[in-house]
C-alpha cells in the first residue's frame, strides 16, 4: 500500500461510480413513476438517498478495518453497487406495496420500509466507494471531489440521453454495467494485487447482465393503474411502446371499445367513434379518435369544453396540451380557420400524425392545422399570433387529482403569469378556455377561478366579474375568460349550450342562484357560492376560510394542485370510517412523512459515530470542534441542494421545457461545482478562502434574485441554443463558487482531524436528503425565492462556522 | 334467495337469542358481521348531516346483517372481511367499505318488487346485498375470472335471483330492460347513454366515482316520470361547513 497522500487518486473511477450512481437515480425515479405513483416514487428514492448518509457513518465506525484494506475494499464497493443496483431492483419488484392501502393496512408500511432499504443498498456502496477515496486520499480531496462532481453531471446528462434512446429497465442494465466498469477500471487505478481475479469475476457479470432478458427488469405495474386495468380485459393489448425522458408510452387496442368521453352530457346520443388508448407512464388513457372520413364528431360538441364555439365565430383556435387530438378535432368540427396545436411530447405528436394518420383521417396534416411540439409558455412567447380561442386541455387524469397525487407537482401552466400570457395572446374578444374535472368539495375548479380573477385584476380590469363564465357537468367544468365583458348575447348563447346539454352555469355577469342547481344537484350551490365571493371584495377571507388551499398558484409558488391545508386534518382523519379518506390531499402530507423519517434517521446516522468513536466524550480533536463541524457540513449540504432545485424551477422559466432546464441546470451546477472543488486544490487557508467562497454565492445569489426575472425578459426571444448558452454562463460563477466549500471543509479535516472525514461525508449525505424534501416543502408555503433567500443564509453560516 | 323481510327479521331476532335457525348459530362470523353493521349505523348518525337522515332504510342494514361478506372476498382478505374498509379481491378489483355499500344501496332506494341492474360485478358482494332487498338482479362483469368466481361463490350461498353473465356493460341489458335501479360499479368515463335509456321512469342511477380504493363521492342518476334527467352529487361525509365555522 502506498502512503497516504502520495499517490494518484482513481479519478475515472470515483467519476464513473457518481455517474453511475447519480444515473441510477433518475432511473430509479422513472421506474417508479411507470410502476406506482410519481409522488410514492420521490418519497422512496429520497430516503433510499440516505444510503449515502448511512455510508459515512459506516465508514466512519470501520474506518480502521476498512482503509489498511484499501486497495480491496474500494473496487469491491464499486463492484457491489454493480450488483445490488440491479438485485435490489429485482427484488424490489416482489414488495406488493399498494400505497393507496397504507392508512388501511399496516403491513404496507413494513412494504415501504422494505423498499426504502432495498433501494438504500446500492446508493450505499456507491457512497462508500467515495468517501473511501476521500479518506485515503486525503491530501486530493478537491480533486476527487471534483471528480465526482464531475461524473454525477455527465453521468445525469448520459442517463437522459439513453432514455431517449432505450427503454428505461433497458437503461438500468448499462448503469450497473457503468458500475461494474468502474469496479475494473478501479483495479487498474489502484495498485490492486490480484487483478485478473477481478476481472473473472466482473467480465462474467458484464456479460450475464448484457445477455439478460429485459422482461425480467420491465417494471410490475401497479393493478390499479390505468394501463393494468385496461389490460385485464380479454382482447386488450399494448401495439407499440415507446419511450422518452418524457415518459414511457403504451398504445393500446381492445375488442371492447375505450369510449372515452369525459363529461359527456347526459343528453347525448351521439356515438363515441372507436378509440385507441395512449397510456403515459401507465396512467390514462388520452384517446385518439377513429375518423378516417373526417366527419365532424357529434360527441364533442356535448361537452362543457366546446361551449366558446357556440358563443362566437371562431377561427383562430390554440390548443394547449393537444394529446390524442380531441380538442383539435372540436375545432376542426367547427371549421377553425387556423389551428394550432401544441404538445409536448414529440412522440405523442409523431402517434397522431404518422402512425395513426389515417385513422385519425390526417388530422394533423389537414389544411389549416399546424402542430408543434413545445411547452405550452414557451410557444407563446415565441409568437405574436393572437386567438380568437385559446383552450387547453383537462387539468389531469381523475384518478391521480382525487388523491392529491399531483400536489408536488410544478406546473407553470396554471399560475397567475401563466394566464397572462393567454390573456396577452387573445384576440380582442377572444376566449381562454380552460377544462377541469369536478370533484367535491370542489378545488381545483375554484383555485383555476381564483387564478384566472387574480391574472385579470393585474392586468388592469377591475371589473373580473364580467369577464368570466364557468359551466359544469356532472364531471367536468369549463372557466372560460375574455379580456372584455361578456355580452348579453353571449350570456344568453351560454345559457342556451346549457340547457341543451343539461349542464348548470356556475358563474356568469347577471346570474341568479335560481340557475345553479338545475341538471346537476349539490347539497349546495357551491361553485356559484364560491364564484361569487372570489368575484366579490371579500374573495381573500373566503380564500383564507375555506377548507382547502385554493389561493391561486404564481410563478414562485408553482403548485397549483395542492390544496392542502393543515387545519382539516384533525376532522379528515376522524372521518375516515365514513368515507373521509379520500378528502386527504395525501401529496404534501407524502412530503412531511417524507421529512419526518429522513430527520428521525438522519439524526441516529450523525449521532450515531459520535457514541461509536467516543468522539462525544472530548469537545474536539486537534483543535477541530465536531459541532462546527458538524453544523458546517450540514448547512452546505442543505445550501447546494437548495439553490440547484430553485435554480431549475427559475430556469424553466427561460429554457420552458422543463427537460432542457432539469438537464442544462443540473449538469452545469455539477459541472462546474467540480471545476470550483478542483481549483481549491491549489488554495490554502481554508477560512478566508470559505469566507470568500460564501460571499461570492450571497452576491451572486442575491444578484440572480433581483436580475434574473429581467434578463430572461430581454433574452427569451432567442433561439434555444442561446438560451442554453446563457443559461450556463449564468450558472457557472454561482457553481464554480458553491463547489469549493465542501473541499475546504474536507482539506481542513483531512490535515486536522481525518477520523471526522467519513462523518462528514455522511452528514452532508444526510443534509442533501432533507434538503430535496425540505426545499419542496419551503416552496409550496412561501415559494422558490424564500427557499434561495435561506440557502444563502446558511452560506453565511457555514462560513462563520469553518471547523 | 329473495326471503320475505318478515321473515327474515325473525330469523335475525331468533340468531341474537341465540335459539337458532341451523346455518346461522354456527356461524362463526355474525359476531363480526353485526359489529359492522353497528358501525355503520354508528358512522350513519355521524354523517346525517350530509346522508339527510339519520339512520338508512332498516331492510338494507338487515341485508348487510345476513350477507356472509366473508364468502365474498378472496382467502387472503378473511381477516378483514367485515372491517369497515375497502378490499383487494384480485384482478386489480376491489370492492368498496361496507359502509360506502350501505349509503349506495340506501340511495337506490329499491322495493321487494324493484328489479335492478348492476355494471361491474366484482365479488359479487354488492348483487348480494340487493338480492336481499329486491326481486331481480342483474349483473354483468366484464373481467372472465371474476365474473366466473362471483357467479360460483353466489350459487353456493343459494342467491336465485341473481343473473350473472360476463361481458361490456356499456350496453346495459336490453332484453331486460328497464331497470328500477342501476348500480355501475364498473370505470366509466361518462354515463353510458345506453343505461339512461334502460332506466325505468322514476328510476335511480348509481356511479360511485374515485380511485379503486377511495370513493371520492356519489353521483345519483334520477329519470323522473317525464324522462327528464338530473344528477346528484352526493358526498358520503359530513364535512361542512366549507369555509369553516363562522
Amino acid at each position: 500500500m502506498p502512503r497516504a497522500g502520495t499517490a494518484r487518486p482513481p479519478f475515472l473511477s470515483v467519476a464513473l461510480i457518481s455517474a453511475a450512481a447519480l444515473g441510477y437515480e433518475i432511473l430509479l425515479m422513472r421506474l417508479f413513476s411507470i410502476s406506482q405513483w410519481h409522488h410514492f416514487a420521490w418519497m422512496i428514492i429520497s430516503l433510499a438517498l440516505l444510503g449515502y448518509g448511512a455510508s459515512g457513518t459506516f465508514i466512519s465506525l470501520a474506518r480502521q478495518a476498512l482503509l489498511p484494506r484499501f486497495n480491496t475494499v474500494y473496487p469491491l464497493n464499486l463492484l457491489l453497487f454493480g450488483l445490488a443496483s440491479v438485485g435490489c431492483y429485482l427484488a424490489a419488484q416482489q414488495v406488493p406495496f399498494n400505497a393507496e392501502e397504507i392508512l388501511w393496512e399496516w403491513r404496507q408500511s413494513l412494504y415501504l420500509l422494505a423498499l426504502y432499504l432495498l433501494h438504500a443498498v446500492p446508493f450505499f456502496f456507491a457512497a462508500n466507494g467515495i468517501a473511501l477515496a476521500l479518506s485515503r486520499y486525503r491530501d486530493a480531496v478537491s480533486l476527487t471531489y471534483a471528480a465526482d462532481l464531475l461524473g454525477a453531471g455527465v453521468g445525469g446528462l448520459t442517463v437522459i440521453a439513453l432514455l431517449f434512446m432505450l427503454l428505461p429497465h433497458t437503461a438500468m442494465k448499462v448503469i450497473a454495467v457503468l458500475g461494474l466498469l468502474a469496479a475494473l477500471v478501479a483495479v487498474y487505478e489502484i495498485p490492486a494485487s490480484r487483478r485478473r481475479r477481478w476481472q473473472a469475476v466482473a467480465l462474467p457479470a458484464i456479460v450475464l447482465l448484457a445477455a439478460m432478458p429485459g422482461e425480467w427488469l420491465q417494471p410490475q405495474l401497479s393493478p390499479y393503474k390505468g394501463l393494468s386495468q385496461t389490460l385485464r380485459i380479454a382482447g386488450s393489448e399494448i401495439v407499440d411502446t415507446r419511450s422518452s425522458p418524457l415518459g414511457l408510452i403504451n398504445v393500446v387496442t381492445s375488442h371492447i371499445p375505450f369510449r372515452n368521453a369525459p363529461g359527456l352530457s347526459l343528453m347525448s346520443r351521439a356515438p363515441i367513434p372507436e378509440q385507441v388508448g395512449v397510456f403515459t407512464d401507465g396512467d390514462g388513457p388520452a384517446t385518439i379518435d377513429h375518423n378516417p372520413d373526417r366527419q365532424a364528431l357529434g360527441y364533442l360538441d356535448m361537452q362543457t369544453s366546446a361551449l366558446p364555439y357556440h358563443l362566437s365565430t371562431i377561427n383562430q383556435v390554440l390548443v394547449l396540451g393537444a394529446g390524442g387530438g380531441n380538442a383539435v378535432q372540436q375545432a376542426a368540427n367547427h371549421a377553425a380557420r387556423h389551428i394550432d396545436a401544441v404538445e409536448i411530447n414529440p412522440q405523442i405528436i409523431s402517434l397522431v400524425a404518422d402512425d395513426y394518420a389515417a385513422w385519425t383521417g390526417n388530422l394533423y396534416t389537414r389544411p389549416g392545422i399546424h402542430v408543434h411540439a413545445a411547452e405550452a409558455r414557451g410557444f407563446l412567447t415565441g409568437t405574436a399570433q393572437r386567438y380568437d380561442l385559446i383552450q387547453i386541455g383537462q387539468l389531469d387524469a381523475w384518478g391521480g387529482s382525487g388523491g392529491g397525487l399531483y400536489a408536488l407537482n410544478e406546473s407553470y401552466l396554471y399560475t397567475v403569469e401563466a394566464l397572462q400570457t393567454y390573456l396577452e395572446h387573445l384576440a380582442a374578444d377572444g376566449y381562454l378556455v380552460i377544462n377541469s374535472w369536478i370533484k367535491l368539495p370542489p378545488r381545483d375548479s375554484l383555485k383555476l377561478l381564483a387564478t384566472a380573477t387574480r391574472a385579470l385584476r393585474q392586468a388592469g380590469h377591475d371589473q373580473p366579474a364580467t369577464h368570466l363564465a364557468m359551466i359544469r357537468g356532472w364531471q367536468t367544468a369549463t372557466l372560460l375568460v375574455k379580456n372584455t365583458p361578456l355580452s348579453a348575447e353571449e350570456t344568453g348563447r351560454l345559457q342556451a349550450f346549457c340547457e341543451a346539454r343539461s349542464f348548470d352555469p356556475a358563474w356568469y355577469p347577471g346570474m341568479t342562484a335560481a340557475e345553479t342547481n338545475r341538471f346537476n344537484i349539490l347539497a349546495q350551490p357551491y361553485f356559484f357560492t364560491a364564484a361569487r365571493a372570489l368575484l366579490g371584495t371579500a374573495s381573500e377571507s373566503f380564500m383564507a376560510r375555506y377548507k382547502f388551499d385554493i389561493e391561486p398558484a404564481t410563478d414562485n409558488r408553482p403548485y397549483f394542485f395542492n390544496f392542502f391545508k393543515w387545519g382539516i386534518l384533525p376532522e379528515i382523519l376522524e372521518l375516515r370510517g365514513q368515507g373521509g379518506l379520500p378528502l386527504l390531499e395525501s401529496g404534501y402530507l407524502v412530503l412531511v412523512a417524507a421529512l419526518l423519517q429522513a430527520t428521525v434517521i438522519s439524526v441516529l446516522l450523525i449521532v450515531l459515530p459520535l457514541w461509536g468513536l467516543g468522539e462525544h466524550k472530548s469537545p474536539s480533536q486537534h483543535g477541530v470542534s465536531r459541532a462546527r463541524t458538524g453544523l458546517y457540513f450540514f448547512a452546505i449540504g442543505i445550501s447546494f441542494l437548495f439553490i440547484e432545485i430553485a435554480f431549475i424551477q427559475r430556469f424553466i422559466q427561460f429554457l420552458h421545457h422543463p427537460l432542457y432546464a432539469v438537464s442544462v441546470v443540473l449538469t452545469a451546477f455539477l459541472v462546474f461545482a467540480g471545476l470550483g472543488s478542483a481549483w481549491t486544490s491549489r488554495r490554502h487557508g481554508g477560512r478566508r478562502a470559505v469566507a470568500r467562497a460564501a460571499a461570492g454565492i450571497v452576491v451572486l445569489g442575491l444578484l440572480y434574485l433581483l436580475a434574473l426575472g429581467p434578463v430572461f425578459g430581454e433574452l427569451v426571444s432567442l433561439p434555444i441554443t442561446g438560451r442554453i448558452l446563457v443559461s450556463v454562463l449564468l450558472i457557472a460563477p454561482l457553481a464554480f463558487c458553491m463547489g469549493m466549500p465542501f473541499p475546504l471543509g474536507m482539506a481542513r479535516l483531512a490535515a486536522s482531524a481525518p477520523r471526522l472525514t467519513p462523518w462528514a461525508w455522511g452528514i452532508n449525505g444526510c443534509a442533501s436528503v432533507l434538503s430535496a424534501i425540505l426545499a419542496a416543502l419551503l416552496a409550496i408555503q412561501f415559494g422558490f425565492m424564500v427557499v434561495v433567500l435561506i440557502a444563502l443564509l446558511l452560506y453565511a453560516v457555514a462560513a462563520l462556522s469553518f471547523p | 334467495m329473495n326471503r320475505e323481510p318478515a321473515l327474515k327479521t325473525v330469523i335475525a331476532c331468533l340468531a341474537c337469542l341465540a335459539i337458532t335457525a341451523p346455518g346461522l348459530a354456527d356461524d362463526p362470523h355474525r359476531d363480526a358481521r353485526m359489529a359492522m353493521v353497528k358501525e355503520i349505523e354508528d358512522d350513519v348518525r355521524r354523517t346525517s348531516l350530509a346522508l339527510d337522515k339519520e339512520s338508512l332504510d332498516p331492510r338494507v342494514m338487515d341485508a348487510m346483517a345476513a350477507v356472509p361478506r366473508h364468502r365474498l372476498v378472496p382467502d387472503e382478505a378473511q381477516d378483514s372481511a367485515y372491517e369497515n374498509r375497502p378490499l383487494s379481491i384480485g384482478h386489480g378489483q376491489t370492492i368498496s367499505q361496507p359502509y360506502i355499500v350501505a349509503v349506495m344501496t340506501d340511495l337506490l332506494k329499491t322495493t321487494p318488487s324493484s328489479r335492478v341492474l348492476e355494471i361491474g360485478t366484482g365479488s359479487g358482494y354488492q348483487a348480494a346485498i340487493l338480492a336481499e332487498l329486491v326481486r331481480q338482479v342483474y349483473t354483468i362483469e366484464i373481467i372472465e375470472p371474476l365474473g366466473e368466481l362471483a357467479r360460483d361463490n353466489l350459487a353456493a350461498l343459494g342467491y336465485r335471483n341473481i343473473e350473472l353473465r360476463i361481458g361490456d356493460g356499456y350496453y346495459g341489458w336490453e332484453e331486460q330492460a328497464p331497470f328500477d335501479a342501476i348500480v355501475v360499479t364498473a370505470a366509466a368515463s361518462h354515463v353510458p347513454p345506453p343505461l339512461i335509456e334502460q332506466l325505468a321512469s322514476g328510476g335511480r342511477m348509481m356511479i360511485p366515482v374515485g380511485s379503486r380504493f377511495m370513493v371520492q363521492q356519489l353521483v345519483l342518476v334520477e329519470k323522473d316520470d317525464a324522462g327528464r334527467v338530473t344528477t346528484r352529487q352526493i358526498l358520503p361525509v359530513r364535512f361542512v361547513p366549507l369555509t369553516g365555522r363562522h
